[in-house]
């Protein structure tokens, strides 16, 4: 399934508390243990970006307000 | 391949506007930060942004007035929602809320509380239960489950000495000035949709005039209960619904006609 959306986490935000890799349905996110943020904390990524669908559940999760969520305008071809 | 930027993309969700690009002194996965996004998202909404006023509290929240782009003032412990009367009957046409731990609302100010409800203050009150002291450590609080060891109830505490948890939005539902007393909770994505109109309904109780409007929310301490955030939520839904069921305790006619 071609990705009906993304998301963008604003690191300066974000303190991996890990409740939206937790809610996503789709298994889209987790801690990027490779790196820190400015603050010290593991940063949420999209691990798994094709999965996601735009929904906007990872939002409402989120207490930091750090996930901006965007859906395509159109589908996106199949690779 | 993350994002494909060839094919146009609409926002669906952001940050609020009324929300200071600043981070919060929050831990990291406590719900007071959730219910601050909820506050912002719906005076958004609502177009009050430049209208309002908030009356922090003294508890975790006692910062809240670094988080938003409108005016705040703060009050002693537990006194918010005396002030917030004297803010909103000086300044009628804004919209004035308080926001208040449990520590702060029940305990300590539990007298200002029902004096403004009972009053019929034209105020909003947003109140985190948390079930203890959060930013002094996790003491009892009034909200504190029976047998729930807290930093000042090693053991547990025990009804029989330090009485029963106080179910706040009941007990202020009684008075004949409350228009809308709710409770919900922050536990999961249902909720915290749900609890977004609440908080929505309650500013609108008192953009009509139609009385005092107050939400609780159950809300996590994951610091102070010893639990990861996820645990945390959990333990919301096992051990605190039970106790503090989520309902409508006080909805006036004319607030249950209102279109939100
Ligand atoms: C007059 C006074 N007494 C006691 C305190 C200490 N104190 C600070 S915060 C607090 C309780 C906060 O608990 P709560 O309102 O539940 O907020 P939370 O941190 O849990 O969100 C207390 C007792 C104080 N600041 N002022
Ligand atoms: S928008 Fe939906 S699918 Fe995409 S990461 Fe967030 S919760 Fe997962
Ligand atoms: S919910 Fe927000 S703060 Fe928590 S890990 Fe996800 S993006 Fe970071
Ligand atoms: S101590 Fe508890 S209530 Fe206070 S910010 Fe931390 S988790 Fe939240
Ligand atoms: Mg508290």
């Amino acid at each position: 399934m071609p990705a009906k959306g993304y998301i963008e986490v604003n690191e300066l935000y974000c303190k991996a508390c890990e409740l939206c890799v937790t809610d996503c349905p789709f298994d889209v996110l987790a801690l990027d243990m490779t790196r820190l943020t400015s603050k010290g904390y593991h940063p949420a990524y999209m691990v798994n970006p094709d999965a996601c669908t735009g929904c906007g559940i990872c939002a409402v999760s989120c207490p930091d307000a750090a996930i901006t969520v965007y859906r395509y305008e159109r589908q996106r071809p199949e690779a | 391949m993350t994002v494909m930027t060839d094919i146009p993309a609409k926002i669906v969700y952001q940050r609020p506007e009324a929300f200071d690009p600043r981070v919060t002194h929050y831990c990291p996965g406590c719900t007071h930060g959730t219910a601050h996004r909820l506050v912002a998202e719906v005076l958004d909404e609502m177009g009050e942004v430049g209208n309002t006023i908030g009356v922090a509290s003294v508890g975790c929240s006692v910062f809240a007035y670094n988080y938003f782009k409108f005016d705040f003032v703060e009050a002693a412990h537990g006194r918010a929602p005396a002030m917030a009367t004297g803010v909103k009957r000086l300044l009628p046409e804004r919209t004035v809320f308080t926001y208040q731990g449990d520590g702060d609302l029940a305990s300590i100010g539990m007298g200002e509380i029902v004096g403004a409800a009972s009053r019929g203050e034209l105020l909003t009150v947003v109140f985190i239960n948390n079930t203890n002291y959060g930013m002094t450590g996790g003491q009892m609080a009034p909200t504190t489950l029976p047998g729930q060891v807290t930093t000042s109830s090693p053991t547990g505490r025990d009804v029989a000495r330090q009485g029963h948890p106080i179910q706040t939005a009941e007990l202020l539902a009684t008075l004949e000035g409350a228009a809308y007393v709710v409770r919900r909770s922050l536990h999961n994505v249902r909720e915290v949709r749900r609890a977004k109109k609440a908080i929505r309904t309650a500013f609108e109780t008192q953009k009509h005039k139609l009385g005092f409007s107050l939400v609780e929310l159950l809300s996590t301490c994951p610091t102070n209960w010893r639990l990861s955030p996820a645990e945390a939520r959990d333990w919301v839904e096992e051990r605190m619904l039970p106790y503090f069921p989520l309902g409508d305790y006080k909805v006036t006619p004319a607030v249950a006609e209102l279109k939100v």
